[in-house]
């Protein structure tokens, strides 16, 4: 039980590393937003469900986290990445396809 | 714990990464970003303090924690898209 508890929890802490990773070196807004969304999800979701496999008293509190994280990170990022494509911030100079523009009444 | 200790080590670079986008980001949506990227590291790195020191507590603290950066950020967006 120990022992798969610290395999998840690496796999999380793992993925939470990569994902400021990305946030520290990619280029624009939404290439962070990217890296900082998918990764920190599955990493904080990974890494709380393994402290609950490592301590079987606290499972059912960490899975009440792990699922609010898994609900609302999806839901405060689409609002982050609306806003900055609403309020005008330039995609970056190599990216190729900008799908959004007919969505917001553009083109 | 060691490996515990060594999980701690790694998350707590990962926040001071984030921190440092924050400082250097160009616009204010880059720093929005990384604070959101910073409010999850923060609730995975309070549950595993929590493990580490033993307190139950922690997890109550996380759990309020997520809620609250939740509503934030969620206001940061409005105002960065239509201003207050």
């Amino acid at each position: 039980m120990n022992l798969a508890g610290q395999i998840v929890t690496g796999f999380g802490v793992a993925f939470l590393f990569l994902g400021s990773l990305g946030v520290f070196r990619l280029p624009d807004v939404y290439n962070r937003l990217q890296a900082g969304t998918k990764c920190t999800t599955l990493g904080a979701f990974c890494t709380i469900i393994g402290v609950g496999i490592m301590e079987p008293a606290w499972f059912w509190k960490a899975l009440i986290i792990a699922l609010f994280i898994l609900a609302t990170n999806p839901i405060s990022s689409h609002a982050l990445g609306r806003a900055s494509r609403k309020g005008g911030v330039p995609l970056w100079e190599g990216s190729v396809a900008d799908m959004s523009g007919e969505y917001y009444g553009e083109e | 714990m060691g490996i515990i200790l060594a999980f701690l080590v790694v998350v707590g670079i990962a926040v001071v990464l984030c921190l440092l986008r924050m400082m250097m980001g160009p616009t204010a949506s880059d720093r929005a970003v990384a604070v959101d990227t910073m409010a999850t590291v923060t609730t995975a790195l309070l549950v595993l303090l929590g493990f580490f020191f033993k307190r139950y507590v922690y997890l109550d603290v996380s759990l309020v924690y997520a809620v609250l950066t939740f509503i934030g950020t969620v206001a940061i967006a409005r105002y960065l898209e239509k201003g207050i």
